[in-house]
Order: C-alpha cells, then structure tokens, then sequence
C-alpha cells in the first residue's frame, strides 16, 4: 500500500492532498499495490468519498479530539501507530507547511529517510524514485530511498488529481490515545491576514512586484490584479520585501518560496539568479518590465517592455473583461 | 538560557551551480560557501534571547573542517562557543543522518539544554527536515518556520508561517525551533568580535567519540541522478501601447496559453 497523509483546514481537505493521492494512486498502480488515505482529527465522518473516487481502497480516520488543533507530537504518534500496523511501502505527503512539519517528524520514529518537496516521482526496476529540486531549483536531484517505508513530500500545485474512480472501499475508524504529558506543543490560535486567502505556493496564478514597483502604495496595483484573476495571490521580490513594502510571507525565491503557478506575472522584477531559482518552475511566465536587458525576459513565455505604471492599469481593464 | 544554535556551510545562494553528472553530485571547485541564510536568522535570536534572559549560546555545525568558518563567523557574531561535529561524507541529502549526529550530541554532551535553534531549511538540500527530526529523536516538541518567538519561563509561543495565515504555537521548554526570515534582522560582525573570534579554538567531535558508527550514519538516500534542470527558452515580447499590448498579453494568456 501507498499511504497518503490527507490534510484537512477548517474541515476540509486541502487541494494539495488530492493532488498527492492522485499522484499516489498512479505509482501504486505501476507497484501493483493498493492506495490508503489517512486523517486524523476529530469530525472525520463524510470526508472519505472524495478519497475514494480518487481510487483509495482504505481510509483510516484516526480520532482524538486533542486534534482540533495541529500537534507534530500527536499527530506523528497517531501515524507512527497506523504505520506500524499497516507496513505500507511509502507513506507521502502534501510538501505544505504541516506535510513538511509532519513528514520528517513520523519518519524519525521509522528510522526512514525522507525526500522532500518532490516535483517527479517514478517506478523503475520496481522502485520509486523521487526526482526533486536541490539549491532552490538550480539542480534537479533523483533519489531512491533504502529505508523503508518511502517517506516523501509532494510539492503542491505540481501533480495532477487522479481520474474519478468507481467509489468503494472501506473506511476504518480508530479511536486514539494520547499519554498525558505526550504533546508538548500545539496550536493555540491561527492568525490570518486581513482577507488573504491563497498563499503563493498554492495559488494558480502568481502576481509578483519587485524594485520596480518603487513603494509599498504601489503594491495596491497588483492586488487589484489578484482581486480579478481566481485562485490568485500576489508574490514579491527579495528587494521589495527587504525594503518593507510587502511581509516576507509573499517573497518569491532562493531564500523566500518556490513557486509553481500556472501563470507567473513578474512586475519590475529584473530576474536576479535568487528569484529565478524560486519561480522558473512555473508553467508560464509574463515579465513586464522597462528595461529591456532584464534577465527576467531570458525566462518569460510574455514579456511587455514598458511602464509597469502604464501597463498594469491596462492589463486590469482588459483582465476585467475576461473575468466579468 | 541554554542555546543550542545548528549551522550548515553552503554554497553562496548568488552561486551558479555546475554539475557533475559522472559524479551525481555538484561541482564544489570555484565555490563560494556562506553560512545558510536562514541559519543567520537562528544565531541572532539565540544571541538576542542570551542579551535578555542571560546564558549560554553554543553554535554546533556538522561538516568538514572548512565549515569551521562558519563557525567562527557565529563566534564573530556574539556566540560563545562553537563546536564541530566532523562529517566527513560530502552532501548526501540525507537530513536523517545529519539529525542521529545531532540527537547525540545533544544527548550526550548538552542535555541541560534548553533551546535547540535551527534555520528553517538549509539552502541547498532543502530538505527541511532535520529541525523536526531531531525534536523526535531528543523528544522534545518542535516549532518549524518561525517568525516571531516568545519565551517565559519553561514555556513560550511562537508565530510559525502556515499557507495565508501564522499559526501560534504555545509550547513547554526545552524545544526545537527552526528560524524562518522575518524573526529578526541578522546583525553583522563587528571588528571586536572577529578579533575575539579569532582566539577562540573550536573543539572538533568525530563521530567516534558520539558513539556513532559508519552503519548509523550511512546515507539511506542513493543518488540515481542530479541534472541541470532544462532551459526555459525565451519568449515573445509582445509591442505596442501599453494598452495594445495589455489587450495582446490578455488574448495570449486566455486563448494560446489556455492558462486564465
């Protein structure tokens, strides 16, 4: 079996975790093994039929009601009991902020190495193998795991759902303990910001302003694109963050997030080797920009040479009539 | 306060990176090695924390000799010991041997400790893993990607990134924390601290004297391949007034590249 770790946020499951089991479903077919599904929480009931037309044949719901709130002890001893039990050949995860919190955590009580943030995940001579990007993109490592079971995180936004299957299977519920004194550390609060929704890594569309965008006023620009365009978020460069004009949340690159949008939109961003590493992944790129010798055209599908000033107004004039 | 802060030499995120494909390993030679960025973020916490609750500040890195500098930087920076775990495997992108090193060294030489401070991730391997390993091994609760932290007493919370939120975590001392950018802002060395940097001398632990044998270091990562990832070529610049060309990148996007 391939066991999928299924994230849920406010009581539903995470895009990215469909987008893991899709992928899951595929190599298990080329293992010949079966799929599972796990989530762990409380008020678990109703969520496993997706899991199923995603071709999962076992959905395991592990319940307590301490996991309300997210704890890597908690969550990785439910695990760590389940893995024990099912002896699944890999166990994967969403490469999300919880997926790569969780991962490392379940694997060091396996004894398991882990590769993370996988882009390509293949089977040959009947093993998987991991292909993931290494110095932020700038080299692309394959791996196979000798530890078993095969931990891996999947970078979200980069696997396709699987084809709806026939829902059937069976969900397998199982009430857990936790020692006293067992997790000493959880949530207590999530703070959001103001309306935010989508964060870059998950976002289809990224729309990213640097230096050119001269001042943190200007930033109202691009969330008006983002405003427009669905499932979009608005990202930044090093220089813009680092000048104050935009939270590090929103930075794109080496020493920010690495970003695999369906369309990328560069604003006065002039392509340092750092920012590149962060977005080069995506599936197309736009550079607006008014120097035409910025390195961000070398990588751009679309580029606009001009004044973002000019062209931003106008491109949201002309975004609004597709979108409305 | 007692703070455990781990640091990685890497290669300068301004590097370019050339490949070895017979070697499946990138080529080191012309290199220019830092400390990981995101590591900066931790020293400076642990230096701020001891400037205000008093203690100890340890910085530890797992490596080669070289990575002494590194050392010696965080010395520079207002750490008062540094110690060197040698390892002399290159880069094996294996974030669970490098956290069974440090789990014993925690064990057998620092179990008073009170904080273990990591960067969120090393930029290179970019495996994020060993922060949370680590806690597992020791058995102590972990905060990952933080950017503000808190600590009173035997306890704290701290402020982690999450996907459009933070989420606030409120743990019990000792723990495991990975600095993510935006906890502080790294301070620079001053010619005071390079001078007394200078005079200090950086015990080397070889994992002998951790009780660690080669079979409980072995990479359990095989490296099939590491390729240059493929080119993107570029594009089409689209010409016009800014409205022409707005209008034009519009239809492109929706009726070419079928992507809005």
């Amino acid at each position: 079996m391939i066991l999928v770790f299924i994230e849920t946020r406010e009581g539903k499951i995470k895009k990215s975790s469909i987008e893991t089991l899709g992928e899951a479903k595929r190599r298990a077919d080329d293992l010949g093994t079966t799929l599972g599904a796990v989530l762990v929480g409380p008020g678990l009931d109703g969520l496993s039929l997706p899991l199923f037309v995603s071709g999962a044949s076992r959905v395991f719901l592990l319940e307590n009601g301490q996991f309300a709130q997210y704890s890597s002890q908690g969550f990785a001893a439910a695990l760590h009991e389940l893995v024990k039990e099912i002896a699944p050949r890999a166990v994967f995860f969403a490469a999300t902020a919880m997926g790569k919190d969780l991962a490392p955590r379940l694997a060091a009580k396996l004894g398991a190495a882990v590769a993370s943030d996988c882009v390509k995940i293949e089977v040959k001579e009947g093993k998987l193998e991991f292909t993931r990007p290494v110095y932020a993109g700038k080299a692309l490592l394959t791996l196979r795991l000798k530890s078993a079971p095969a931990v891996a995180t999947l970078r979200p936004n980069v696997f396709a759902p699987a084809a709806a299957q026939t829902a059937a299977g069976e969900v397998v519920k199982r009430s857990v303990e936790i020692p006293d004194g067992a997790i000493r550390g959880r949530v207590a609060e999530i703070l959001k910001e103001k309306g935010e929704e989508i964060d870059v890594t998950e976002a289809d569309v990224v729309i990213s302003g640097g230096r050119g965008m001269k001042g943190p006023e200007n930033f109202a620009l691009l969330n008006e694109l983002a405003a427009i365009v669905p499932r979009s978020a608005v990202g930044a460069s090093r220089s813009a963050v680092d000048s104050g004009w935009i939270g590090h949340a929103h930075q794109v690159g080496q020493t920010g997030k690495t970003v695999s949008p369906n369309l990328y939109m560069a604003v006065g961003i002039s392509g340092a080797i750092q920012h590149l590493a962060g977005m080069s992944s995506s599936k197309c790129i736009v550079a607006i920009n008014k120097d035409p010798e910025a390195p961000i055209f070398k990588v751009a599908d679309f580029g606009i040479v001009g004044d973002l000033f000019q062209v931003i107004p106008a491109l949201k004039a002309e975004l609004k009539k597709l979108f409305e | 306060m007692n703070i455990l802060v781990f640091v990685k030499r890497v290669p300068d995120t301004e590097s370019k990176i050339r490949i070895s494909r017979e070697a499946r390993a990138i080529v080191e030679e012309g290199l220019n090695f830092v400390i990981s960025p995101n590591d900066e973020f931790a020293v400076e916490e642990a230096i701020r924390l001891k400037e205000a609750k008093g203690g100890q500040v340890t910085v530890l890195s797992v490596g080669p000799d070289e990575a002494l500098v590194v050392l010696k930087k965080c010395l520079a920076m207002g750490a008062d010991e540094a110690v060197l775990i040698k390892d002399e495997i290159k880069e094996a992108y294996d974030g669970r041997r490098i956290a069974v090193m440090i789990a014993r060294a925690v064990e057998k030489k620092y179990p008073g400790a009170d904080l273990l401070l990591f960067g969120k991730q090393s930029v290179g391997a970019d495996n994020a893993q060993v922060p949370s390993m680590v806690a597992e091994l020791v058995g102590l609760p972990q905060v990952n990607v933080v950017t503000k932290l808190e600590i009173e007493g035997g306890a704290g919370t701290a402020c982690r990134e999450i996907e459009g939120a933070l989420e606030k975590v409120a743990f019990s001392l000792p723990a495991v924390i990975s600095a993510q950018k935006g906890l502080n802002e790294p301070r620079y060395e001053t010619l005071k601290g390079i001078m007394a940097a200078k005079k200090k001398v950086i015990p080397v632990v070889t994992l002998e004297e951790l009780g660690l044998s080669g079979d409980d270091v072995a990479p359990q990562v095989e490296v099939v391949k590491m390729e240059t990832p493929a080119g993107r070529q570029a594009g089409k610049i689209i010409s016009g007034t800014p409205e022409e060309a707005a209008r034009e990148l519009a239809r492109l996007l929706r009726h070419e590249a079928k992507i809005i």
